[in-house]
């Protein structure tokens, strides 16, 4: 089992490597970079250098003014360091604008994550127990609809209902105008009562594939010969379903919700995005959009180590909980 | 077994028995029978097969209907109820997109104007509140003497001295005063303004006198140096012919080339003095000119300026944007004044083509990459694995975010841009299938079709394209159908971003992205719930036809 991680550990390690190396490529080759806006507005200023001459002062300063796979090779060695330079767009060092963005980011994904669970599973189950039922093509709508919103028409939906005729929300942002004005305890309120309809859209949008995949397990766990067995013992449907099959469908979930822990510090970015929560998404949007580098860079790069890591989460979850799987 | 019992009498009874309670008597209906056994015998006759079914003997092959294995799956994906609609809903989607099209009486790029009444300022009219002076011809009433006069006439003294001279005021009526020096005028202090009737000329200061003095004193008519004038209502008339007018209000037109005719001045000086001295608010007015036109006419007071403004109702031509629903237009107007329910047309074509391409990019990059990794296995599994895997971990919308906003940079062909954007999807979206192909083909490679398929000698191509991809494709439809709802969905969000599709071609995505203006969002729901609903009922068609095509193709499902 040691083994089996570690290699699966440097296995991603080398992923990860080139991954690193798309992405430093990637964005090494965009036509026309943050660098160069800065270096022509320096120049139309009067009395000022040439373009060119900006130019170089500027790559030197940003370090970029070496090839691209000695550059990436500093970045790595920079990254050891713990080191991601400074971002051109918040002109923080990226890793205090990470500290700043990405624990409201992760108690955001954690509250609607949780929501997912508790709604999800539920409902999957009793989909799965009731198959071909009205309460299963329901459940079956609700998920698929779920999956096919547009994450920007359902908020902009939410924002229409609940902020402009209802008047309950505001329409953007993490604290309200008085927000300063507020005791402590308000101020989480205010907080809290601003990251509602957020929440309510990601867990709209991301509820369904988990009812989806409960359903499906459920139902494969329901068709098996251990099941018919307990039926013919003549047990009662509560506990065939919740006692025997229940427990069995729970093996592939808490693989799965294991290997999305990870993605919860990942943040939100169309969400974020669109409701000017200041999250770790928002910050990266921005920064993408406006072509800073480091942080973008950084940002890519923290994506690719969750994604490998709630992998191998799983991968090695699936073992735990699963006695039948054994890897050698 | 039910199905070649189609054609027995008792079969089609009971297919026309519906139809008994809704129009049929039963009589009828006997006829009908009888018509449609006669015809389906004909049918058999004529094409020369055996007679009816119930002469076939029991073990006869011909009582068992074959389906070949399509049309089972057919028949279990129609079978499914949510199934069925989502594919009429795709249905009305490519009706809708692409032959909308051209029904659609008017063009994608087709900009819609209308004529409108606008509120343009139109004259301004100031009351006259300060005295104005006129000197006699022969008297001197200078601006000094103005001013001591004016001193005089607002305390109410009736005489002032100036440098030992002494003037007298005369009141002639309601702000109208007349000076005195040594009982002879020197000049006259008014309000009331008179103006010539035709321009340039100029009225000899005795008619002016008497005009304001009679007009004062609500006289109407007077004689001057024989000549005798007539006034009414604030016109002056020499001789039957109009010649000056007097008003206490100065009114002058905005716009240097309108010339303000007398009678609008009466109307508008009538309005104005219509509103008794309340200062707020505003009224309006109708007056029609020489050419019998009508116009309306707005009056309000500026309260800093001190004077009112009048704005008319002047007739603009400006480009429809977002006007509401109507017979010729159904959904409206867009920003730029585009018909929206064309525009939402083009935007189906533009997502779905969209959606389709990418599709099939990344099936043909996955299948020949995860068929070749699952074919040979070993090291080129080993290595098309790894790219996968690296592939894999690449966040796909962070990189067509950075791509889009660079694309925005270097200011691109919006065609081409959206060429590139289904290339850069296609191309980040293959490792999902290059996985599913080589894990299916690696199963299919081991069981003993494919080892009797060895055994035979049949070509190693053959065995490829003949024997192992027809196994993968069930799943490949099912992840493709799949896939087109979420490539539609990404494109949408992109666009919606402003980062994919562009202006001017239309997209659902770009479409709804007017929603970002917030005035939008809460006045005008027809530019974007339109096209969220499609989006919405597009990817939801594309995963339910999904769905039920994997349960179709399951064959271990048993309905």
């Amino acid at each position: 089992m040691r083994k089996y991680i570690l290699k699966r550990i440097l296995l991603s390690i080398v992923i990860l490597f080139f991954v690193g190396f798309i992405i430093y490529a990637l964005m090494r080759c965009l036509p026309t970079s943050y660098l160069e806006s800065v270096a022509r507005q320096k120049s139309m200023t009067p009395g000022s250098k040439s373009f060119e001459e900006w130019m170089e002062q500027l790559k030197a300063t940003y370090n970029m003014d070496s090839n691209i796979i000695p550059g990436y090779f500093k970045w790595i060695g920079n990254m050891f360091k713990g080191e991601f330079g400074d971002s051109w767009k918040w002109t923080v060092p990226v890793m205090d604008k990470f500290h700043d963005t990405v624990w409201l980011s992760f108690v955001m994904g954690a509250i609607s994550f949780f929501f997912q669970i508790i709604i999800a599973i539920p409902l999957g189950v009793i989909a799965a127990t009731k198959q071909y039922s009205k309460t299963d093509y329901a459940v079956s709508i609700f998920a698929l609809a779920g999956i096919s919103l547009p994450t920007f028409f359902f908020a902009s939906l939410l924002k229409l209902v609940f902020s402009v005729k209802l008047g309950w929300f505001d329409l953007f942002g993490l604290v309200g105008r008085n927000h300063e004005l507020l005791s402590a305890s308000g101020q989480l309120l205010d907080k809290a009562h601003h990251l509602v309809l957020p929440i309510v859209t990601l867990v709209v949008i991301s509820v369904g594939s988990l009812m989806r995949y409960t359903r499906t397990n459920m139902l494969e766990v329901l068709s098996s010969d251990y099941i018919r067995t307990a039926r013919a013992k003549g047990l009662s449907e509560r506990k065939v379903i919740y006692h025997h099959a229940f427990r069995n469908t729970l093996i592939p979930l808490v693989t799965i919700i294991g290997g999305s822990l990870p993605g919860l510090f990942s943040g939100a970015l169309i969400t974020e995005t669109l409701y000017s929560i200041p999250g770790i998404g928002y910050a990266s949007y921005h920064s993408m959009v406006s072509g800073d580098i480091p942080f973008s860079m950084f940002y890519l790069v923290f994506l690719a180590v969750l994604t490998l890591a709630g992998n191998l989460i799983s991968d090695i979850l699936y073992a735990v909980v699963d006695p039948r799987v054994r890897i050698a | 077994m039910r199905d070649n019992m189609e054609n027995t009498p008792k079969d089609v009874f009971d297919a026309e028995q519906p139809n008994v309670h809704v129009q049929q008597t039963p009589s009828k209906l006997n006829e009908l029978h009888a018509k449609k056994i006669v015809e389906d015998n004909k049918d058999k006759n004529g094409n020369g097969n055996a007679p009816d079914g119930e002469n076939y003997s029991l073990n006869d092959d011909r009582r068992v209907k074959v389906l070949s294995p399509g049309a089972l799956v057919a028949k279990r994906f129609f079978r499914n109820r949510l199934a069925v609609t989502g594919l009429t809903i795709l249905v009305i989607m490519f009706v809708f997109s692409f032959i909308g099209g051209f029904v659609s009486p008017y063009g994608e790029k087709e900009i819609f104007y209308r004529d409108e009444y606008m509120l343009k300022e139109y004259a301004g009219a100031v009351e006259n509140i300060e005295f104005r002076y006129a000197s006699a011809p022969s008297g001197e009433y200078n601006s000094i003497i103005q001013a001591q006069s004016f001193l005089a006439i607002s305390t109410g003294k009736t005489a002032f001295t100036y440098r030992d001279v002494t003037y007298t005021v005369q009141n002639e009526g309601e702000d109208f005063y007349s000076i005195f020096l040594d009982n002879k005028m020197i000049g006259i202090a008014f309000k009331d303004t008179m103006t010539p009737s035709k321009a340039g000329e100029v009225i000899p200061f005795e008619v002016q006198y008497s005009a304001l003095k009679a007009y004062v004193g609500g006289e109407t008519s007077f004689t001057i140096g024989g000549e005798e004038y007539t006034i009414s209502d604030g016109d002056v008339f020499k001789g039957g012919e109009e010649y000056a007018y007097i008003s206490r209000y100065v009114i002058q037109a905005i716009m240097p080339d309108v010339f303000l005719s007398r009678d609008f001045k009466n109307a508008l000086t009538d309005a104005i003095e219509a509103r008794n001295g309340v200062l707020t608010g505003s009224t309006t007015f109708e007056y029609t000119d020489d050419k019998g036109e009508v116009c309306e006419y707005t009056l309000e007071y500026d309260a800093p300026a001190k004077n009112w403004e009048i704005k008319r109702q002047t007739l603009t031509t400006n480009i429809a944007t977002y006007s509401y629903p109507s017979m010729s237009h159904w959904l409206g107007t867009d920003r730029n004044g585009m018909d929206m329910l064309t525009r939402l047309m083009y935007g189906g074509r533009v997502s779905l083509v969209i959606g389709f391409v990418v599709v099939i990019i990344e099936t043909v990059i996955g299948v020949a990459l995860g068929g070749l990794a699952g074919y040979f296995g070993k090291w080129v599994d080993n290595l098309i694995m790894r790219i996968v895997d690296v592939f894999y971990c690449v966040p796909s919308t962070p990189i067509i975010i950075i791509i889009g906003a660079a694309m925005d940079h270097a200011n691109l062909d919006p065609q081409i841009r959206m060429l590139y954007l289904m290339l850069i999807l296609g191309f980040l979206g293959w490792p999902g299938i290059a996985r599913l192909v080589r894990g299916q083909i690696l199963s299919l490679r081991e069981q003993e079709f494919m080892t009797a398929t060895e055994a035979c000698g049949v070509r190693v191509s053959r065995r490829i394209f003949k024997h192992l991809i027809p196994n993968v494709i069930p799943q490949l439809i099912v992840t493709c159908t799949m896939g087109l709802g979420s490539t539609i969905i990404t494109e949408a969000t992109l666009s919606f971003l402003g980062l994919g599709v562009r202006f001017p071609f239309a997209s659902w995505g770009n479409i709804i992205n007017d929603v970002n203006n917030t005035h939008v969002l809460t006045t005008y729901w027809f530019i974007w719930i339109p096209a969220g609903v499609c989006l919405l009922l597009t990817v939801l068609a594309f995963n339910l036809v999904g769905d039920g095509l994997r349960d179709a193709f399951d064959p271990k499902m048993k309905r």
